[in-house]
């Protein structure tokens, strides 16, 4: 096992390429997951609070995302 | 084409795609990664810094590949004018340009125990750098303005402006090396690659080919919000300011012109 | 054709009138340039080997520092709006404005380069291909930079993003520019890194305006 790990001498080289490899593509999907849910938050928020605020004019909302 | 450009079918699309696109993306990675650590054989010449390669090349493809993309991206917007197309290209942007990062640094990885130093100035690195300076310019300009479509749109003219440049970048890096290069280090070239170690290669890229669509999709859903946020907040000053005043005609104009209110 | 040479005139007058542009940039260019043996120490032969390529870092930096202002007053204060309203093809006001520009920068920097070039120690057979480069190579430096200042418009911290931008698309104009001047303090023919510049120059000359003038109308939509 160890010398798996060993990769004949190279291990550090090899593992350091891996680990900052998966480490740069788990943050940049962590980031963008996060916010993503922060987007959705904000969303469903503000969503309710313009709702509440005039009932008649809930659909115009949808026409922001397609014209 | 049209029809799939509309955010609402986007949306319906590929969240029907996602759970399929993970799990391909995942098994990818597990294959690959065993391929590459363990099932690939050693280089005779370079032992095993060999499987540094299995990261460092597709990096570099998924680099090149996403600024393509993206300035495909910036000419749909250009001739089309689609709304997700500049979605897409400033989604694309972060991922290039980690993948491009990422190619540097395992390169350098890759060349400490190789040719006994971090950096040369070689034809390669250096176009790589400059393509990491690109991408960095496009997501430097495409976030610095309040209106994100209008940087969206700014970006998408820099990619195809960058993307006429990047031949003419690498032609003249690679005349620059050769006049200055010297000789000492060894190229990385090689004989033509074996199978065994082909097949590692290429399924890691398919791995982070399906990386890259799954942060695609994900971005392109965020973006999506916070513009549809950025809509709601204007309109909703609106209304502030149009009950306030009895002021129908704020009104009437914000039921039409909702998203292009900021202006 | 009019309205080219009009609109050439009216940048000219401008900045003529407010004078410390040419003078600035010519002033950060020498500046610039002196820096370096402070920096690598006075030795004759180090500056003589690096004199080619300070000079033409330098003047990259100095032809860049003043691309914020190419479009930058005229957004602000609506004149930009009125040229895009204008039936002459805006590409061809994107022109005269990038004419103007070079003639207030890159025409100065021409004649500094070579009193540079001798402070400098680089020897004289560089001297001609030098200003050859220089003058086939900033007005390619013009006409990319006004892309830059044209996408900026409106932006926040425009200045550092113009450099963030434009910088990595000067790199072949600086790699053959200096090139020439190596080739013929080496004793060889600079014509081929002469020639790729006029077709960089050419392929800008060609591709610019349109891109530039595409960036001013989506900044005054």
């Amino acid at each position: 096992m160890s010398e798996f790990f060993s990769m004949g001498g190279y291990g550090s080289y090899i593992w350091a390429s891996y680990g900052i490899a998966a480490l740069a593509m788990i943050v940049l999907l962590i980031a963008t997951l996060r916010g993503l849910r922060q987007s959705k938050t904000e969303l469903d928020q503000l969503e309710t609070v313009l709702k509440a605020r005039r009932p008649r004019r809930a659909r115009t909302t949808d026409q922001s995302q397609t014209s | 084409m049209h029809r799939f450009a509309k955010p609402s079918v986007f949306l319906k699309l590929t969240g029907a795609m996602m759970p399929w696109m993970v799990a391909l993306t995942v098994i990818l990675t597990v294959v690959g990664l065993y391929l590459a650590l363990i099932g690939s054989p050693v280089d005779y010449q370079q032992g095993n810094t060999v499987r540094i390669m299995y990261i460092h090349v597709p990096a570099a493809w998924m680099g090149l590949f996403c600024y393509v993309g993206m300035a495909l991206c910036g000419a749909m917007s250009l001739i089309w004018k689609h709304p997700l197309a500049d979605i897409c290209a400033r989604a694309t942007a972060p991922v290039g340009a980690t993948f491009t990062a990422l190619t540097l640094i395992t390169g350098s990885l890759w060349g400490e125990p190789m040719w006994g130093t971090w950096w040369v100035w070689d034809a390669r690195l250096t176009s790589m750098l400059i393509l990491l300076f690109l991408y960095l310019g496009y997501i430097a300009l495409v976030n610095a303005f309040d209106d994100p479509e209008r940087g969206s749109k700014a970006g998408s003219a820099l990619a195809l402006v960058g993307v006429v440049n990047v031949p003419i970048v690498k032609f003249s890096v690679d005349w620059w090396n050769t006049l200055h290069q010297p000789a000492s280090v060894a190229r990385m070239d090689g004989p033509s690659i074996d199978p065994s170690m082909l097949a590692p290669l290429l399924i890691m890229a398919f791995a982070f080919t399906g990386y890259y669509f799954i942060i695609l999709v994900l971005r392109v859903r965020l973006e999506l919000n916070q513009r549809r946020i950025r809509a709601l907040q204007l309109s909703g000053l609106f209304d502030e300011r149009a009950a306030a005043n009895g002021d129908d005609d704020a009104l009437a104009y914000d039921q039409g012109h909702n998203a292009g209110a900021g202006k | 054709m009019n309205a080219f040479v009009a609109i050439l005139r009216r940048d000219l007058r401008l900045a003529l009138r407010q004078g410390a542009d040419s003078v600035m940039v010519v002033a950060f260019f020498i500046v610039t340039t002196t820096l370096f043996p402070f920096g690598v120490g006075p030795e004759a032969n180090i500056l003589a080997r690096i004199a080619s390529g300070v000079i033409w870092v330098a003047a990259l930096l100095a032809a860049m520092l003043s691309l914020e202002r190419v479009f930058q007053t005229d957004y602000e204060d609506g004149t930009l709006e009125l040229l895009t309203l204008s039936p002459v093809p805006l590409e061809l006001l994107v022109l005269g404005k990038v004419c103007a520009h070079w003639l207030t920068t890159g025409l100065p920097l021409i004649i500094a380069a070579p009193v540079m070039a001798v402070m400098l120690n680089m020897d004289q057979d560089g001297f001609g291909t030098l200003m050859i480069a220089m003058l086939i190579g900033t007005p390619a430096l013009s006409l990319i930079g006004a892309i830059g200042a044209a996408l900026i418009l409106g932006a926040r911290r425009g200045g550092v993003l113009v450099s963030l931008l434009v910088l990595p698309l000067y790199i072949p104009v600086l790699i053959f520019g200096a090139g020439a001047v190596e080739a013929a303090l080496l004793g060889i023919s600079a014509q081929a890194q002469l020639q790729i510049m006029g077709a960089i120059l050419l392929l800008s000359l060609a591709a610019a305006p349109f891109a530039t003038a595409h960036a001013i109308r989506q900044a005054v939509e």
